[in-house]
């Protein structure tokens, strides 16, 4: 596991095999650091929801330990759920309350006070403010998914767990998701997402978890996993056709394009030698010349599918 | 404790009341009257007297009893079954709350409203017919019991109904049956003893027997046992819903 300094919540040989023998969580070791943002992928069934349901005790764990600010999730059950908030996956709301009733049973549900000015911070935040009265059944997907995060955030919760908080919902909405989460963590807040969107993890995230067949097959700071397992490729447009590699390219892991116009040069941008330079040294001398040149470097996502595949 | 949390429950489950005022307080007082009117008038004007006491104001303590009891078990069958049918029971399982606290808060909603339901019944059958209450304490003693012991047996069928069918069988065709045969509506004196036998083996009888002795000093088994069977029932059913809550019966995976 790899440590943090300033764990807010610690998951150790966590597992979890619910009553038919399926497997969901197997020795899950797991550090977050306080006020980071941390993204889990994984494809479906991975074990994302089983790990997030567990920590928020709805699941019950068959083996580990998990604890929230020094406190065991079973032993101090009240001191971990009330600093903990959860937006679920599925929009399940009560469709004929009210948006204000709903978010404000939520915050007395968790033990706190009544405090109408808290809950109208969250809504305006939200904005769900000129909602407020309106019954969640008139809502739409986009504004329902506001109201659960309105009442998760209603006891003023220090940790959030988002279980693919922007699934279904359109690009600008995802963008104004992105927005509330980058200010939630400006206020302090240590948040866990799981998500589908690669490029949501890109944008938003601090470090990334990949999680398959219920492993935690990886976790690492999002840049330097980027870099560490980001692939760089050169691609070449030739001026004239090739039929073939010269021979004396053999070393060079090269990929000629089917109709012998592109020349494709992969690399590691994280080693000490590129190989650019010699590389267009070889060509000059084996007399191929280019007309244009550019770079790619490989996205989150095709690092995570190349890692689910691995594993 | 979480008191918050009780509370939260609680006005939650009674705002739905107020929501749904013609079905949880209009339709029973009309069902009440057409009672009234059917068995009270019709059929009560060739049975002059049951143990001394007018048959209108006979069957008021039994149709306290039906109503309590059927009331008490669909508001909080209904109330847990429903948040795990659309599934924000999420947030009750991921909350800071024991299972005490939120039998309380359940609970506490379902009888409160199955008591109103009682008192309304009690005014509408003093329209009816002539009543006296000997022991107003013993009658809201049993009232009390027996809006909380069905209740919590209402929580435990919501907990384990997975259908909306499985979530009326057994108000329908057991509680129903049973406050039927169980004396609501008539003396069990006036069956045959082999009937009087078997009528004892039905726990409905001693509830009503027990309330009916409330109003007129009149009753089928000693008003004692009644109250013990009613306290046991009901620490039996609280067990019941502990059990679930520890072993996540249905509700944690």
């Amino acid at each position: 596991m790899e440590a943090v300094a300033n764990p807010i919540l610690t998951v150790s040989q966590l597992g979890k095999t619910y009553a038919g023998g399926f497997q969901a969580l197997k020795d899950i070791n797991l550090q977050i650091e306080k006020g980071e943002i941390l993204a889990l992928l994984g494809p479906n069934g991975a074990g994302k929801t089983t790990l997030i349901s567990t920590i928020c005790g709805i699941v019950r764990p068959s083996t580990g330990s998990v604890t929230v600010a020094g406190y065991d999730i079973i032993k101090d059950f009240r001191k971990t759920r009330s600093i903990i908030g959860l937006v679920p996956q599925e929009l399940t709301t009560d469709s004929f309350e009210s948006v204000w009733s709903t978010v404000s049973f939520s915050r007395g549900l968790f033990g706190k006070a009544p405090n109408p000015e808290h809950i109208e911070k969250v809504l305006k935040a939200l904005s769900l403010w000129d909602k407020k009265d309106n019954m969640i059944r008139t809502l739409s997907g986009g504004m329902k998914r506001r109201v659960l995060i309105a009442k998760a955030l209603s006891h003023e919760p220090t940790v959030l767990f988002l279980d693919e908080p922007t699934a279904g919902v359109d690009v600008s909405l995802r963008k104004d998701m992105w927005s509330i989460v980058s200010d939630l963590k400006a206020e302090g807040v240590t948040i866990i997402l799981t998500t589908h969107y690669i490029e949501e993890a890109e944008e938003i995230a601090d470090r990334v978890g990949v999680i398959n067949n219920g492993e935690l097959i990886l976790i690492e700071d999002k840049n330097s996993l980027m870099r560490k397992l980001g692939k760089k490729q050169l691609i070449l447009d030739l001026s004239q056709p090739l039929e073939t590699l010269p021979a004396g390219l053999e070393g060079y892991e090269l990929e000629l394009s089917e109709d012998g116009e592109k020349l494709t040069y992969t690399f590691d941008n994280q080693g000490e030698h590129t190989g650019i330079t010699s590389l267009l040294d070889d060509l000059k001398g084996s007399g191929i010349r280019f007309r244009d040149l550019n770079t790619t470097q490989s996205s989150l996502e095709e690092i995570f599918v190349s890692l689910v595949q691995e594993s | 404790m979480n008191i918050h949390g009780i509370l939260a429950i609680y006005k939650f489950e009674m705002a739905r009341t107020r929501r749904t005022l013609l079905q949880s307080i209009v339709a029973p007082v009309i069902t009440t009257s057409l009672y009234f009117i059917v068995f009270g008038a019709a059929i009560g004007s060739r049975i002059q007297q049951v143990d001394g006491v007018s048959y209108g104001a006979f069957i008021v303590p039994g149709l306290i009893m039906l109503n309590l009891l059927t009331h008490s078990i669909s508001n909080a069958s209904f109330a847990i079954y429903f948040p795990k049918f659309v599934g924000t029971v999420y947030e009750m399982l991921s909350a800071p709350i024991s299972t005490l606290e939120v039998v309380l808060g359940y609970v506490g909603a379902a009888a409160t409203k199955s008591i109103i339901l009682g008192m309304i019944i009690l005014v509408t059958a003093s329209f009816f017919t002539d009543l006296r209450i000997a022991h107003p304490i013993i009658m809201l003693l049993f009232v009390l019991l027996t809006a909380v012991s069905f209740s919590l047996l209402g929580f435990i069928l919501g907990i384990w109904a997975d259908n909306f069918e499985k979530l009326s069988v057994v108000p329908m065709l057991v509680v129903t049956p049973l406050v039927f045969l169980g004396g609501s509506f008539y003396s069990t004196d006036m069956l045959p003893p082999l009937w009087q036998s078997v009528s004892l083996f039905n726990p409905v009888l001693y509830l009503v027997s027990g309330l009916r002795w409330s109003f007129y000093e009149i009753s089928e088994v000693n008003v004692a046992v009644s109250l013990v069977c009613i306290v046991g029932f009901m620490f039996a059913c609280l067990g019941v819903v502990i059990y679930m809550f520890k072993t996540g019966y249905k509700l944690r995976s």
